[in-house]
C-alpha cells in the first residue's frame, strides 16, 4: 500500500504554486522543517518570512500580506496555528474575509511522542466555529494536491490540516476536491461511515471487515468539513439509516457534532461518533495511539454494530 | 494645509466626533479626542491618498490598530469626501457602514478591520511587507494607543519589523496616559516606552501630539528619509479628552458619550455655539 504525508505533498505543490505565481508568499514560525514550508524557502527566500516563534504576530503579519495583494500561505504546527492564535485568525483574517491559507501541520494525535502540549483535538472545532472559514482535512496527499490548488484559486480564509504521520493513498487515480462536497469513496446500503482525513483509510479497512460480515457500509470521505456537505450527509442517512462518524479530533466540536448538527434538523437516525473523548492526547508512537484513544478500523467496525443494533 | 488650517480643521473634526459620539449614546470620546489632531495631520497633511480612488495601489496605508477611536476615523474619512458627512451621525446604528469598530468590508477607505488590541502592527507589517515585494514605495502608518504597549503581541511585532528591516512603517503611540480602569502607570506600567521601542531596534521620537509644529515633521521623514531601513515610532503625548475640558484627562471617560449638557458645554467650548 503506497504511503505519503500531506504535509511533504504540501511542501511540493507550495514550491510548485510558488513558481507559477509570484503573488503567493510563505510565513512560518520557526518549523518550517516540519510544516516542510522549508522547500519554498530554499527557492523563494525573498517570499519567505520566518517570523520566529510568535504565531500571532505571524497570524497578523499574513493578514496584512494578504491586504497588499498576497497569497500567504501560513503555517505551524495545527495547535499553535489554531488555538494560540485563535483570536487573530477571528478579527484579523475571517472577520476581514481576507485571503490567507493556513496550513497547520501535526494535526490529532498522529504527532506522536512529543506529547498532548503538541498535539491537537481541537484544532477543528475550533476553526469550524468562525464565520466565513472555510476547513479542510486531506484524505491522502493525492487529494491534498488537489485542495491545494483549489485553495489558490478560491478567494477568502483557509484552514487546512495536515499530519506528521505518512498514511495510506485512497486516490490512486487521481482526487478532484470540490469546496462543500463528500466523496463516497466506497458504496454501501446498511450504514454510513462518514470520516476525514487518515480515519477514512480506516473506514476503508473497516467496510472490508463488515463486509466479510454481511454488512455493507458506505464510505465517505468528507474531507471538507465547512462548508460541509449537508445534502450528502442527509441523503446517506435516509438511504443507508444509520451513521458512524470517524475523525481524529474530539468528538465535541468536529466532525462527529458538524453531522449530528445536520442530521438533527433533517433525516435523524442513529449516529455514532468514532473520535477522542473529550480528552488530552499522550505521548507514545502515531500507531500506538491511535488504538489506545480508540482510532482504528476495529473500533469503526465495532461501532458500526452497534449503531446497527440501535437501527432496528 | 498649513497649521492654523490644520487646527481648524481639528477643531471641526473634534465637533463630529463628539456629535456623532453623543448621536449613538455609546462609543470612546476620550481617545477619540486625544487622537484627533494626529489623524488630522495624517489625512490631511501627511498621508498620500486619493479620496475618489480609495483603492489607488500608490496610497500611503493606514491602519487605526486602536480601533475605538473610530470616531476620529470616520470624521477624518467623512471630511475628506470618502462618504458623506451625514452619516457619521449612523454610527454603531443596526446596518450602518460605520460600526462601533472599523470593519474595512463597510466602510470605503478603512484600510484595515481592528478593534481587538493589539494586532494592528502586525497587518501593517504584513502590508509594508507585500508593497516592498512589489517595489511599492507607499508609508505604512498605524496608530496604537499606550495600554495597547500592554499586549505582547505589539512587541513580538517590533522585532519582525526590526528584523525585517521595514523602514516604510511609521507606528503613533497616542500616549494619552489612560485606559479605561485607570492611569496606564497604575493599571500596568509601560514606561519607560521610548527606550522600550528603542531597544527593539526603532527610531523613536517623542512629540507633543497636539502640536503640529511638531507632529507633522515627525510624520513625514518616513517618506523623507532616504535610507529606509528601520521602522519609526512616534510617541506623542497626549491629553485624553483634548479639546473640551470636561472629559480631558479623565479615565472615565474613556467608553462613555457626552450627555446633552456635556456635548453643549464641549461644543460651545469649541466655539460651535
Amino acid at each position: 500500500m503506497e504511503l505519503l504525508g500531506t504535509r511533504d505533498v504540501y511542501g511540493e505543490v507550495l514550491l510548485e504554486l510558488g513558481r507559477k505565481n509570484r503573488n503567493i508568499v510563505a510565513l512560518d514560525a520557526d518549523l518550517s522543517g516540519s510544516t516542510m514550508t522549508k522547500l519554498f524557502a530554499k527557492k523563494f527566500p525573498e517570499r519567505f518570512f520566518n517570523i520566529g516563534v510568535a504565531e500571532q504576530d505571524m497570524t497578523g503579519t499574513a493578514a496584512g500580506l494578504a491586504l497588499a495583494g498576497k497569497i500567504p500561505f501560513v503555517s505551524s504546527f495545527a495547535i499553535f496555528a489554531s488555538g494560540r492564535a485563535w483570536e487573530q485568525v477571528r478579527q484579523a483574517i475571517a472577520y476581514p474575509r481576507l485571503n490567507v491559507k493556513i496550513v497547520a501541520s501535526h494535526g490529532g494525535i498522529c504527532v506522536g511522542e512529543d506529547g498532548a502540549s503538541h498535539q491537537t483535538v481541537e484544532d477543528l472545532g475550533l476553526m469550524r466555529i468562525i464565520p466565513n472559514m472555510t476547513v479542510i482535512v486531506p484524505a491522502d496527499g493525492v487529494e491534498m494536491r488537489s485542495i491545494m490548488q483549489t485553495a489558490v484559486e478560491t478567494a477568502g480564509p483557509f484552514f487546512i490540516r495536515t499530519s506528521r504521520m505518512k498514511f495510506p493513498v485512497i486516490y490512486s487515480n487521481g482526487a478532484s476536491f470540490r469546496i462543500g462536497k463528500g466523496d463516497v469513496v466506497r458504496e454501501g446500503k446498511d450504514l454510513t461511515v462518514i470520516a476525514l482525513g487518515l480515519m477514512v483509510s480506516e473506514a476503508k479497512a473497516a467496510a472490508e471487515v463488515l463486509a466479510r460480515k454481511g454488512i455493507s457500509a458506505r464510505v465517505v470521505n468528507m474531507s471538507c468539513l465547512k462548508p460541509i456537505d449537508r445534502e450528502l450527509i442527509a441523503g446517506c442517512a435516509r438511504e443507508t439509516g444509520a451513521v458512524v462518524t470517524a475523525e481524529e479530533h474530539s468528538v465535541i466540536g468536529g466532525l462527529g457534532s458538524a453531522v449530528a448538527e445536520i442530521l438533527s434538523e433533517t433525516y435523524p437516525v442513529p449516529v455514532r461518533m468514532v473520535g477522542v473523548k473529550d480528552r488530552f492526547g499522550t505521548s507514545g508512537t502515531a500507531p500506538e495511539l491511535l488504538d489506545y484513544y480508540g482510532l482504528t478500523s476495529r473500533d469503526i467496525v465495532s461501532a458500526a454494530e452497534e449503531v446497527l443494533a440501535r437501527k432496528g | 494645509m498649513d497649521y492654523e488650517g490644520l487646527r481648524e480643521t481639528a477643531r471641526e473634526m473634534r465637533i463630529n466626533i463628539l456629535r456623532m459620539i453623543h448621536c449613538a449614546k455609546s462609543g470612546h470620546t476620550g481617545g477619540s479626542l486625544s487622537a484627533a489632531d494626529l489623524m488630522t495631520a495624517l489625512y490631511f497633511h501627511v498621508m498620500e491618498h486619493r479620496p475618489g480612488e480609495p483603492e489607488w495601489p500608490g496610497r500611503d496605508r493606514f491602519v487605526l490598530s486602536k480601533g475605538h477611536a473610530a470616531p476620529a476615523l470616520y470624521s477624518a474619512l467623512a471630511m475628506r469626501g470618502y462618504f458623506d458627512a451625514k452619516e457619521l451621525m449612523t454610527l454603531r446604528r443596526l446596518n450602518s457602514r460605520l460600526q462601533g469598530h472599523p470593519d474595512m468590508l463597510r466602510t470605503r477607505g478603512v484600510n484595515a478591520s481592528s478593534g481587538s488590541l493589539g494586532q494592528g502592527l502586525s497587518i501593517a507589517n504584513g502590508i509594508a511587507m507585500g508593497l516592498r515585494l512589489d517595489g511599492n514605495e507607499a508609508a505604512v502608518f498605524v496608530m496604537l494607543g499606550d495600554g495597547e504597549n500592554q499586549e505582547g503581541q505589539v512587541w513580538e511585532a517590533a522585532m519582525t519589523a526590526a528584523h525585517f528591516r521595514l523602514g516604510k512603517v511609521l507606528a503613533i503611540v497616542d500616549n494619552n496616559g489612560l485606559q479605561i480602569d485607570g492611569a496606564v502607570k497604575d493599571v500596568m506600567g509601560i514606561e519607560p516606552l521610548a527606550q522600550k521601542w528603542d531597544s527593539f531596534g526603532w527610531d523613536v521620537e517623542t512629540v507633543d501630539g497636539h502640536d503640529f509644529g511638531r507632529i507633522i515633521p515627525a510624520l513625514l521623514r518616513v517618506r523623507k528619509k532616504g535610507l529606509h531601513d528601520r521602522p519609526s515610532v512616534v510617541i506623542a503625548r497626549t491629553i485624553k479628552g483634548k479639546g473640551a475640558s470636561v472629559f480631558e484627562g479623565k479615565a472615565k471617560y474613556h467608553g462613555v458619550a457626552p450627555s446633552d449638557q456635556e456635548l453643549e458645554a464641549a461644543l460651545q467650548e469649541l466655539g460651535e455655539v
